[in-house]
């Protein structure tokens, strides 16, 4: 029999209720594999005896005969920025080191109640506000790709969803939680040779969710095929009252409405993300994204989206306005760390527990925030950057008049070394280049595996897709993914 | 727009995070450099558009009128929000004094 580590969410669903083998040897055969991937630092808590339990109530709703849920025995990686009750949630930073919910955020209660059980809560870059996970106060996740020169030179698994990221692709965990602000689920499963994907802004609710950009944060699946990840966000997403901005819609049936028959479908190919700097290996692979989706029967089209190259400073003014806002809750006072100077007033408390608890990536963030929002700057930034917005989506909305899907390169680069662009701010940003369009117009994306490159490393390509279309960028995606047949994956190290 | 430090100083103050002159000095050029990037957003004419407001249209909706519409957050809960509190006193949050 196949390694059960080896089976995605799909399978491991299927086989669990065909009787092939119980829930309970795929979460001891998964929670092992946990216990044996120390080395690539993914977990920041790890939970075996909540894996157990879920697989334990599965099977034995099997052997009652009841009917099983979506994700019914699938034991998966949740990243440590979802609310998890009784189980400590840091979004890896320190300030909130030891916080043990009283609550359970709703999408990881809609994934326990489809049957899903939790291996552990993953390593991400601090308040998902990075794209190597070189930000955690948990130390880097390392990446389970090297390059096939021999080097040894550990790599970024990309960020923010990192341990997300390097579990699935290290076949420690089926499927895995990420959260996307401005690509934080897209650029990992990019590095990592993953599918994932970000629905519609509202689709899956934001409550219990440690808030970076509220205009911004969606939450989605990360797992090694399109069907899995169907089949996850259906299981995810859903309305939810308790979030003000949640829509208001039925979940359409992604896992049964998947076809990868094109025929009709436009795809559009936007000129303006033919950037300089892009790595040659990416483009190739953009041609043959373009091969695959013709070989579906779609037709590809020259598209224009104009505003591209002012996404990305728009969204570094939105992004920290939003999160020197949202992250003014942590004051030391309701919960998370408290640092008390000896005769400090409260004044002096807030400053001294915000110096302690925020790592140096979070703390430029608000700070450029507090600026871009302070008087006098407000208009000049923050509004600027708001129509730029409207412009970016008023590009999309063009854009639909002539095609039904877009495909794009998820990243200009394949992975880069841990190390490499910490030092520069600035380059780290570029890194999103692609993704972070997509987020400020709120539009589901996607990215699948689509070739190794000459260092043997994964590249893939993005899908980008109308408001509410997760169907035709999944539908894309899964042309993608029989025509490129990606197999491959990381040699074990660790 | 670069910022010196003694502009820093008074975004952090504002921002209420303690920084020491080494700190200030090493952010205060990489803020310059954030935000002279940022500036190339000036060059589009956006005299015709308003600013966005919500990415995907939606109405924000009332929930019913009633205590503890939802038991999870609504009311009654006050050992549960203190639970993670630094210093929880008296079914209280504790703060160091704020007056004399």
């Amino acid at each position: 029999m196949t390694e059960l580590t080896e089976l995605g969410v799909k399978a491991i669903r299927d086989g669990v209720a065909a009787g092939d083998f119980t829930a309970r040897e795929v979460a001891e055969a998964h929670n092992t594999a946990v216990a044996a991937g120390g080395a690539l630092n993914a977990f920041i808590v790890t939970t075996p005896d909540h894996a157990l339990a879920a697989a334990e109530k599965v099977d034995a709703a099997r052997a009652a005969g009841k009917q099983l849920g979506a994700m019914a025995g699938v034991p998966i990686g949740m990243k440590d920025l979802f609310a998890t009750q009784g189980v400590q949630t840091t979004a890896a930073s320190h300030i909130l080191e030891g916080f043990t919910p009283e609550y359970e955020s709703t999408v990881s209660q809609n994934l326990w109640s489809a049957g899903a059980g939790m291996l552990g809560k993953l390593n991400l870059d601090q308040f998902a506000m990075g794209s190597s996970n070189e930000t955690s106060y948990f130390g880097n996740v390392i990446s389970p790709w090297r390059h096939k020169d021999g080097g040894n030179a550990d790599l970024a698994p990309g960020g923010s969803s990192g341990g997300s990221s390097a579990v699935v692709a290290a076949r420690i965990a089926p499927a895995a939680t990420g959260t996307d602000t401005g690509g934080s689920i897209r650029q990992p499963a990019a590095f990592t040779g993953i599918c994932g994907i970000k629905p519609t802004y509202g689709r899956c609710s934001r409550w219990g969710v440690v808030a970076f950009a509220s205009s911004l944060d969606q939450a989605g699946p990360m797992a090694r095929s399109v069907e899995d990840c169907a089949i996850m966000l259906g299981a995810m997403a859903g309305f939810d009252p308790k979030d003000s901005t949640s829509l208001d819609l039925p979940v359409p049936e992604w896992e049964a409405n998947l076809s990868a028959d094109l025929r009709g479908k436009k795809v559009g190919v936007p000129k303006e993300y033919r950037m300089e700097g892009t790595d040659p290996e990416i483009l190739d692979s953009w041609e043959r994204g373009k091969e695959w989706l013709r070989d579906a029967g779609a037709e590809v089209v020259d598209i224009s989206l104009p505003h591209t190259k002012y996404a990305l400073p728009a969204y570094y003014i939105i992004a920290p306005a939003e999160a020197s806002s949202n992250l003014a809750r942590y004051d030391g006072v309701r919960y998370g760390l408290r640092e008390l100077p000896d005769g400090a007033g409260l004044q002096d408390m807030y400053a001294a527990t915000r110096a302690a608890g925020f790592g140096d990536e979070v703390k430029r963030r608000i700070l450029i925030g507090t600026y871009v929002l302070s008087a006098g700057f407000y208009d000049a930034y923050y509004n600027q950057a708001q129509r730029v917005r409207t412009l970016i989506a008023r590009d999309f909305e063009k854009a639909w008049a002539q095609c039904d899907v877009i495909l794009a390169p998820t990243t200009p680069t394949a992975a880069f070394a841990l190390g490499d662009k910490m030092d520069d701010p600035l380059a780290m940003y570029l890194n999103d280049v692609f993704a972070v369009p997509a987020s400020l117009a709120g539009l589901p994306a996607m990215s699948v595996p689509a070739m190794l490159n000459g260092n043997g490393l994964p590249l893939g390509l993005q899908l980008i897709g109308k408001a509410f279309d997760e169907q035709g960028v999944l539908n894309a995606g899964l042309a993608i993914q029989q025509r490129a047949a990606f197999d491959a994956q990381p040699e074990k190290w660790w | 727009m670069s910022v010196d430090q003694t502009t820093v100083a008074k975004i952090a103050s504002l921002a209420r995070i303690k920084m020491s002159e080494d700190e200030l000095a090493r952010m205060a050029p990489e803020l310059s450099q954030i935000l002279d990037w940022v500036e190339q957003l000036g060059e589009v004419d956006t005299s015709q558009v308003e600013p966005m407001t919500a990415v995907i249209p939606n109405t924000l909706r009332l929930r019913d009128d009633v205590i503890d519409a939802d038991p999870l957050t609504g009311g009654d809960r006050r050992d549960a929000v203190l639970a993670n509190a630094p210093a929880a006193e008296h079914g209280f949050f504790g703060v160091p004094k704020v007056i004399e």
